[in-house]
């Protein structure tokens, strides 16, 4: 653990992902990109929580992590299974073409 | 430790771009694989290696294969082929493979003579023992509240994922449709 990593280095990667995750909402039609954008934005969150952790020599970031991964796991589910519920009503996943809220 | 840094930030964000900009869901995929793993290794360089683990065990391992599950399952990556020409893909493949096989013939031949065995007590012993200790004491209460959520959304998803029987197409093939009503109240 020699030369540690600046803590403003781990905010900008942070940043970055969770640029990228806003952008992949914003751009793709597909709603399961837009999941897995939204995957990246949790884990931009994490990787923040990961690196303040580390600066503040405290556990709890990490434990915090430990419960946004859990509901990361049960949205991701969730999600999933509305999606092929939609798939099975729609015959499509891309989210312009979904305009009902009663199928 | 930088050089590290940099290569695993560069890896991560190389490939979250391309988890968004690549057409193919399937390719997005297994890019968000790579941007996982990445992630987990920064992880680890930040002092965090239970996070790292878990971030493998749970985001590369599960969360992701339920994702190609449904890819697939709704047969989504038709344009598979639409990349490389396949002929310069399965070449490239067997060019890796045989570089793969060079570096390990390599390293046999190398015969690298093992010095004094590391005795296994100087393991780093990381904070997996820590956490675990946080987790049943302070955090107990958020813990348990976290099973309660894997639960609900697990009976969510068995309540969604069953549906009504679907009025369009021909009859499935769980077809007592009256009872499943009665069955999710």
């Amino acid at each position: 653990m020699n030369a540690a990593i600046p803590l403003s280095w781990s905010l900008a990667l942070s940043a970055v992902l969770f640029v990228i995750g806003v952008v992949g909402v914003l751009v793709r039609r597909n709603a399961l990109v837009i999941f897995m954008s939204i995957e990246l934005m949790l884990n931009a969150a994490n990787l923040a929580f990961v690196a303040f952790a580390r600066e503040m020599h405290s556990l709890d970031g990490q434990i915090f992590v430990f419960f946004v991964m859990t509901v990361a796991a049960a949205e991701v589910a969730v999600g999933l299974a509305i999606i092929v519920n939609l798939f099975r009503l729609r015959e499509t996943v891309f989210v312009d073409e979904v305009n009902l809220l009663k199928g | 430790m930088i050089p590290l840094f940099a290569l695993f930030g560069s890896v991560l964000i190389a490939s979250a771009l391309l988890v968004i900009l690549h057409k193919n869901p399937v390719t997005s995929a297994l890019f968000l694989v790579l941007a996982f793993c990445s992630l987990a290794g920064i992880y680890v360089m930040l002092g965090a290696e239970f996070v790292g683990m878990v971030q493998v065990i749970v985001y590369a391992g599960a969360i992701m294969v339920l994702f190609l599950f449904v890819i697939m399952y709704l047969n989504l990556g038709r344009d598979v082929e639409s990349g490389l020409p396949t002929q310069l893909r399965r070449g490239l493949g067997w060019v890796m493979g045989a570089v793969l096989l060079g570096e390990g013939v390599a390293l046999m031949a190398r015969r690298v003579v093992p010095g004094p065995v590391p005795s296994a007590a100087p393991m780093v012993q990381g904070n997996t023992q820590a956490i675990g200790v946080a987790l049943y004491t302070r955090y107990l209460f958020p813990f348990e509240i976290t099973s309660m959520l894997l639960l609900v959304a697990m009976i969510g998803v068995i309540v969604i994922g069953k549906g009504r029987a679907a009025p369009a197409s021909p009859p499935p093939d769980d077809a007592p449709a009256p009872r499943l009503s009665g069955g999710a109240r």
